[in-house]
């Protein structure tokens, strides 16, 4: 019996059994767009938190406060102290300490009040040098940053995220006006290009001044102290050099050795690892939930067949006693198994790729759609079919002709 | 070899064929050592008690079902020693069988029914049309090729069992009650069938309950509690 006959028979039998095929191809359709939606999806918000914080910047490395062992024995937390000075900030920017850190960029912050003709906002005012738009891969909307000059003779000038800038002015340009911070008055200089948000929280609420200002004017209790240090490496490569140069340099400036240690060096990678760890526990818990759908769904389609097929004990039977094989009896339900798993399959696929494409517009999440998700859904829906109308075919076609003529 | 060549050769010969059917703890011993040998071009009737093992014999001649014990030869070769691909073979090339059921896959029209054997035959699908619409000319059922078996009388659907069962040109034809389902006009019409099957020189062996339908068999064999009584061969009666 030749393959086109095999074929011809197989797709008769699934016409001849419409509802039957119609319901089985359906259970897996289902269950295979489900498993890829659900999966995308976690995919989807995975790939969003590391985009997020790829708008960190980029090659960053971030030097945090950390934990001061003081003379009494009282470890505090991670970020509680307040260990880095402006010195280690310049420290790091010596390229003869620490050649591969090409940028440097000290942050201090601190909430303010923000007044500009009469209108308030309370907003995060950060004190950084001229280095921070590079390091942190930020553009300007309008104006321009502060220059390393007029950080040295600490002018009055300040710098507003987007968010800060439409509240404080609306839709006018606020470059060249004035904004009084606390009790001093700022000349607007620029205005920052909008971000979203990150990791680190709302990029596009803020204001940022020299810190030598803000050491100053803005919040002279915080002194020279210095909250985050943010670091460029040269490239890539030149990541894990900066990362030891910076924990060198430091060490020796602070005079500790690395088991007591008061500050952290984290790369972008360590934050991702963190920050994906969490959305990859959804995709792990999405993807079960849907694997599970699936199962329940393959059970549903594997009763179908099962019932089709021990319908057709007499069918088979009749066809052993006219000639056939039991090889051309497993061939002809093997056929028949994967039209339907393979139909259904593609189907759920096109569930699944349409969904992907109509589903962030309704809920604001992206949806991922991964080859090896769709290959994987079209192994696991020809898996159902055969396995499901294979075996009891298999079953059926090992009968004596008139055991299986006789069977009810 | 020459006492051979004198008579016709046996199509089929069965020496010491017994069956026993178990389920659970319950033996049944449906065929207790039967012998029995059929010559090419016999016409062989089978009557019996329901009950005395004629289906069950009748099945194992069609190499639809194993025997327990015994040997069976078929056109000299034994079945016992055959794998499942060439029982099939057998099946399809040399038998043709009618069931009393007539077992018509109701979704198949009735060519479409009668080609099944040269389906697995290996024949192509225009030879198939043409050879099936001529054996169902044969059974005097021209007008209906297209017809699906729900929309056939029984006699009519006997006649295309028919049609499927010589549409290979098998040597050996068996019947298991043919007309067991039909009026007298509808077992007339395939008893005339068989006859002219029978002219042609095939061998048929067939059961049945009448005795006016064994009649026209050459010879008749009677069975009792899975034994044949008069296995007496042609002409010896
Ligand atoms: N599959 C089976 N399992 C158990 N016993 C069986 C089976 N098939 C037949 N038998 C038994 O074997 C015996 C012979 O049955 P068989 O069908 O050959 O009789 P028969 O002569 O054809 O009868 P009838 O004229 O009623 O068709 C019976 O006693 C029957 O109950
Ligand atoms: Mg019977």
């Amino acid at each position: 019996m030749t393959w086109s006959e095999t074929l011809r028979t197989a797709l008769e039998a699934i016409r001849t059994r419409r509802m039957r095929s119609a319901l089985t191809v359906l259970g897996i359709l289902i269950g295979i767009g489900a498993v890829m939606l659900t999966v995308g999806l976690g995919q989807g918000a995975q790939q969003e938190v590391a985009d997020q914080i790829d708008k960190l910047g980029s090659n960053l490395l971030i030097v945090s406060p950390g934990s001061s062992t003081s003379l009494s024995g009282v470890r505090g937390g991670r970020g509680s102290a307040t260990t880095l000075t402006a010195t280690d900030a310049t420290t790091l920017a010596d390229p003869e300490v620490a050649p591969d850190i090409s940028g440097v960029a000290p942050v201090s912050t601190t909430q303010a009040s923000l007044t500009a003709n009469g209108t308030n906002w309370t907003t995060n005012v950060i004190g950084t040098t001229a280095q921070w738009p590079d390091v942190r891969a930020r553009t300007l909307e309008s104006g321009r940053f502060f220059t390393e000059d007029e950080l040295v003779s600490a002018q009055a000038e300040v710098v507003l995220g987007a968010t800060t800038a439409e509240e404080l002015f609306g839709v006018e340009d606020p470059v060249g006006s004035s904004v009084t911070i606390g009790s001093q008055p700022f000349t607007v200089i620029g205005v920052l290009a909008s971000v979203g948000s990150t990791v680190g929280g709302d990029e596009d609420d803020q204001a940022v001044v020299p810190s030598t200002t803000f050491a100053t004017s803005v919040s002279p209790d915080t002194g020279t102290s210095i909250g985050t240090i943010y670091l460029e490496a040269q490239d890539g490569e030149s990541l894990s050099a900066a990362y030891q140069e910076a924990t060198n340099a430091l060490l020796t400036a602070h005079g500790v050795t690395a088991s007591d240690a008061d500050f952290s060096v984290s790369s972008q990678e360590s934050i991702v690892e963190t920050a994906t760890s969490t959305t990859r526990t959804l995709t792990v818990l999405l993807g079960g939930i849907a694997a599970i759908s699936l199962l329940v769904g393959g059970i549903g389609v594997m009763n179908i067949m099962l019932v089709s097929v021990t319908e057709r004990v007499r069918e088979i039977g009749l066809r052993k006693a006219l000639g056939a094989t039991p090889r051309v009896i497993l061939r002809q339900f093997l056929t028949e198994a994967s039209l339907l798993g393979l139909t259904g399959g593609t189907l759920g696929l096109l569930l699944g790729v349409a969904g992907a494409a109509v589903l962030p517009a309704l809920l604001d999440q992206p949806v991922t759609v991964s080859a090896a998700a769709a290959v994987l859904a079209l192994g696991i829906s020809l898996l159902i079919g055969v396995v499901a109308g294979v075996y009891p075919a298999s079953r059926a076609a090992r009968l004596s002709p008139i055991d299986a003529l006789r069977n009810e | 070899m020459s006492a051979e060549q004198l008579g016709p050769a046996a199509i089929l010969e069965l020496v010491g064929i017994g069956k026993t059917y178990r389920s659970g703890i319950l033996e049944v011993e449906a065929l207790r050592g039967v012998d029995l040998r059929v010559d090419e071009g016999e016409f062989v009737s089978t009557m019996g008690p329901s009950g005395s093992g004629k289906s069950t014999l009748m099945h194992i001649i069609g190499c639809l079902d194993i025997p327990t014990v015994g040997q069976y030869l078929l056109a000299g070769e034994d079945v016992s020693a055959m794998t499942e691909a060439q029982l099939a073979d057998v099946r399809n090339r040399r038998i043709g069988f009618v069931f009393q059921q007539f077992n018509l896959l109701p979704a198949l029209s009735a060519w479409r029914n009668v080609e099944l054997p040269l389906v697995y035959a290996g024949v192509p699908r225009a030879e198939r049309r043409r050879r099936a619409v001529s054996a169902l000319e044969r059974v005097g059922l021209a007008e209906r090729v297209d017809h699906r078996p729900s929309e056939l009388s029984g006699g009519q659907q006997q006649r295309v069992s028919v049609a499927r069962a010589l549409v290979t040109d098998p040597q050996l034809i068996l019947a298991d009650e043919p007309t067991g389902n039909l009026d007298s006009v509808a077992t007339a019409d395939v008893l005339a069938l068989f006859d002219d099957l029978h002219d042609q020189g095939r061998t048929i062996v067939l059961i049945t309950h009448e005795h006016d339908v064994a009649e026209r068999a050459g010879r008749t064999v009677h069975m009792h509690d899975g034994r044949l009584l008069d296995a007496a061969p042609m002409g010896a009666r």
